[in-house]
């Protein structure tokens, strides 16, 4: 038997998604639609032992499509999206308590003409605002079944198989909303619709045709169509005009004029002007003063949890790491398997899950903040700032999450319904100084950055470089927004016209699905290419140098460290150690020398030059492509310190002091480290963010232009620093 | 005021209401996707709608409307023309 195929809609903030996983369960598949950036949800489950799939759509407050984003919505709907399975019904969620105004989504949906099924979610927050719904009779009068759930209690849902298949064998007549002349006038449009094998094009079609001034309905027939249907759809907007129709306030009229009619007796609120228990705690939450400081403190709350609470549990995840790297190593000699295993496969899987514990924390708060209602009023208290910049409030939350990490950050901008918003956020936000950076940044100002203080001790040189490094990104991030939405994202500003829902206590069960959620699609749909890149740059400085003295020496070390565990104090051994350990590190020096890596290094050095560094500098950077803190790794192995861990300790500090060029000047002095410190700044050497990026807008257009555009700033930014530099500082 | 042009006087746009005042719609300007959204709202003629309060930072505006909350940037209610109703508190912030 043919699977049912349900579409789910509804307005943001009915509790769709919260409905959704609890009738679809765990077996749900995510995925893009192709071309855009709205995400492909479905779920599969088994309704009296007949196979269901469950089509999860975006939250929409209307069906009229400006963008092909949104059109995706319709055509799902009307069963043209290719492999999508056409919906035999449609699930129309609506939120008890504000039914007047999602009524208006589901006379759009009855005008698709499918069968259809109201559920009336959120009941028990409508009953408590005193709000009388007779089901009964609304469903009498819309000719359609309607359940009652509160979904995020799993009450209620029980109901609605038995409610689909009602209205699937049912039918019920076309509903009609317009003026008599309105109709008159789109039936004479569609005569001019191109006709694909004899079939009368949808009348939903023609309707948002005449009704979408510059619609994307609009936009794709009429320029695929040509010359009639152009010239008629003109006509015919002109002959509504004579008859007092005016597009688009028709629709709003027509259908509201409606809505009025199917609540009238069976829809009863309490009247307009009583405050409400969340107005008074609105009240609070946007004053002036008190709205500031809840804010801010909230914030602080979110930066340091995925600042700070991550760090345990990613320190966790590293030591697992590392000790499954060792037990590797304990078990299998020197060789190309044994660092494929540890420095590619072990380190590419652990390179995946350290993200894990700040996109979990992130995407606690911010689910904590959508279900109760805050994150709306966070995107309202900062709209006035982030306007400045030509974005809205909503992008806030996730520019501010990227100072920790890009990916919650970009992961969180689905938030944004404004595509072109959501892509200028997405774009900007990798120039957040992360938390990846900071290592870089404590490295090189502890080693260069004279100890100075100025103010009786009280400002220290070191602090304002540090300052100064984290606060770039975010300040070259202003003009890069800026000249985004100048150039490729020019348009029509979109509206922040937004319902700020009413507050309500989290459910744990939503906020934890959400989060599982989260974390699941990162693992698996970024994870597996997070993985490759990993292995792929391993490979590029492990091969094609001759490591087999490097693995011989190497196999000697372990066998004179166990000899050494055994008595600790033979000192012949310890020498000899230490001697062959100097060898070793030698040796791995030139090998990455020798390897692509090296090789690429070499061939960029006078690409380099200019910002004050040598290829050693520059196979450091190359190597640092999968995440930005392995350059310090790097600096150590081509600075024969062996595979530095304690980067911390002095042994790289003192390597890079003594470092020079061929002739014997130092390599490294101040304006190399402050060149050095802004190019990963401003760079994109983190293939994890690109990944993300990838995913989120579901083209490698974005990554690829994200990547030039920072690795441009980053080396200009680098060259006016290092140029500087030498001139003024040395 | 004169009673005779009240209609008159009283005509404003949303971004003028006081917080706390009340007034009809009577049209939303435009065609473009900030109008469409705002009808699409229920933004449409002979709606009352209620000024609460505004952003801390002055912008947007939170309004209520058909029983539920609405947040509307400035730029955005001034292209919303409004009706005062009669109410006791004072009169609209933008009438001289």
């Amino acid at each position: 038997m043919k699977p049912l195929a349900v579409a789910v809609i509804g307005n943001p903030n009915t509790g769709k998604s919260t409905l959704f996983s609890a009738l679809s369960g765990l077996q749900t598949r995510v995925g893009n639609y192709p071309g855009v950036t709205v995400e492909k949800k479905i779920g599969s489950v088994r309704w009296d032992g007949q196979q269901v799939l469950l089509i999860d759509l975006p939250g929409t407050y209307s069906l009229s499509p400006r963008s092909p984003d949104e059109m995706v919505v319709v055509d799902v709907l009307l069963g043209h999206q290719p492999d999508t399975p056409a919906p035999d019904a449609i699930l129309l969620i609506a939120d008890a308590s504000n039914l007047e105004r999602h009524s208006y989504l589901l006379s759009q949906v009855l005008d698709l003409g499918r069968p259809t099924v109201l559920v009336l979610n959120m009941m028990d927050v409508a009953r408590r605002r005193g709000i009388r719904i007779d089901a009964e009779k609304l469903s009498e009068r819309l000719g359609i079944p309607v359940v009652l759930t509160e979904a995020h209690r799993r009450k209620g849902l029980e109901h609605i198989p038995s409610a689909v298949r009602k209205a699937i064998e049912s039918a019920r007549p076309r509903h009609e909303v317009f003026p008599e002349k309105f109709r008159q006038v789109a039936t004479q449009l569609a005569e001019h619709w191109p006709r694909h094998d004899g079939v009368a094009p949808e009348r939903f079609l023609v309707e948002r045709l005449l009704l979408d001034v510059d619609g994307e309905v609009e936009r794709r027939y009429v320029k695929h169509a040509g010359w009639p249907l152009g010239e008629r759809l003109r006509e015919a907007r002109q002959e509504l005009l004579q008859h007092q129709i005016r597009v688009p306030a028709v629709e709003a009229q027509a259908r509201y004029a409606w809505v009025r009619r199917l609540l009238d007796g069976v829809y009863q609120r309490p009247s307009q002007q009583e405050l409400t228990w969340s107005d008074r705690v609105d009240q609070f939450l946007t004053h002036r003063w008190v709205g500031l400081l809840v804010f801010a403190v909230l914030m602080f709350l979110v930066f340091q949890a995925i600042y700070q609470w991550a760090e345990p549990l990613m320190g966790m995840i590293e030591s697992v790491q590392d000790a499954v790297g060792s037990l590797v190593s304990s078990l299998l000699p020197p060789g190309p398997l044994r660092s494929l295993l540890v420095d590619g496969v072990i380190a590419g899987v652990g390179a995946v899950l350290v993200f894990v514990p700040q996109i979990a924390l992130l995407f606690f708060f911010i689910a904590v903040f959508e279900d109760c209602g805050y994150m709306a009023r966070a995107a309202f208290v900062m709209d006035r700032l982030m306007a400045q910049v030509g974005l809205s409030g909503k992008s806030f939350v996730p520019l501010m999450s990227s100072f920790a990490c890009a990916i919650p950050g970009i992961m969180a901008t689905r938030v944004i319904e404004n595509r072109r918003d959501r892509m200028v956020t997405i774009l900007v936000a990798p120039l957040m100084s992360c938390s990846a950076r900071l290592p870089v940044y404590l490295l090189l100002i502890g080693a260069f950055v004279p100890d100075r203080y100025w103010l009786d001790g009280r400002i220290s040189l070191r602090a304002v470089v540090l300052f100064a490094m984290m606060s770039l990104g975010a300040v070259i991030a202003v003009p890069v927004a800026w000249l985004l939405k100048k150039t490729w994202f020019r348009g029509e500003t979109p509206p922040f016209v937004m319902e700020l829902p009413s507050y309500k206590w989290p459910s744990w069960r939503t906020v934890a699905w959400r989060v599982y959620e989260r974390v699941w699609a990162f693992v698996r749909r970024a994870g597996t290419l997070i993985l490759a890149t990993t292995i792929l740059v391993w490979a590029a400085g492990y091969f094609p140098a001759d490591r087999q003295p490097l693995d011989q020496i190497t196999a000697q070390i372990e066998q004179l460290q166990s000899q050494l565990n055994a008595s600790p104090d033979d000192a012949e051994i310890q020498q000899r150690f230490e001697q062959l350990s100097q060898e070793r590190d030698r040796l791995a020096s030139q090998a990455i020398a020798a390897s692509f890596l090296g090789r690429a290094g070499h061939m960029l050095e006078p690409v380099v030059r200019p910002l004050g560094w040598d290829w050693r500098i520059g196979v450091a950077v190359l190597a640092s492509f999968p995440a930005r803190e392995v350059v310090i790794a790097t600096l150590g192995t081509v600075f024969s310190l062996g595979s530095a861990d304690d980067s911390s300790s002095g042994g790289l500090v003192a390597a890079l002091h003594e470092a020079s060029w061929p002739d014997g000047t130092p390599l490294f002095n101040l304006p190399v480290a402050l060149s050095l410190m802004v190019f990963f700044a401003l760079c994109a050497q983190c293939a994890s963010t690109l990944i993300i990026m990838r995913r989120e807008t579901n083209s490698w257009i974005w990554p690829v232009f994200t990547f030039v555009y920072m690795t441009a700033l980053a080396y200009f930014g680098a060259l006016v620093t290092y140029q500087l530099g030498i001139r003024w500082l040395v | 005021m004169q009673p005779s042009d009240l209609s008159a006087a009283t005509t404003v746009t949303l971004d003028c209401l006081a917080v706390g005042q009340v007034a009809e719609i009577l049209e939303v300007q435009g065609q473009d996707a900030i109008a469409v959204r705002m009808l699409e709202m229920g933004l449409v003629e002979g709606e009352p709608i209620w000024l609460l309060g505004q952003a801390p930072l002055g912008d947007p505006l939170e309004f209520s409307l058909r029983g539920y909350r609405i947040s509307l940037r400035r730029k955005e209610a001034r292209r919303v023309r409004v009706r005062l109703l009669p109410q006791p508190t004072s009169s609209g912030a933008c009438r001289s």
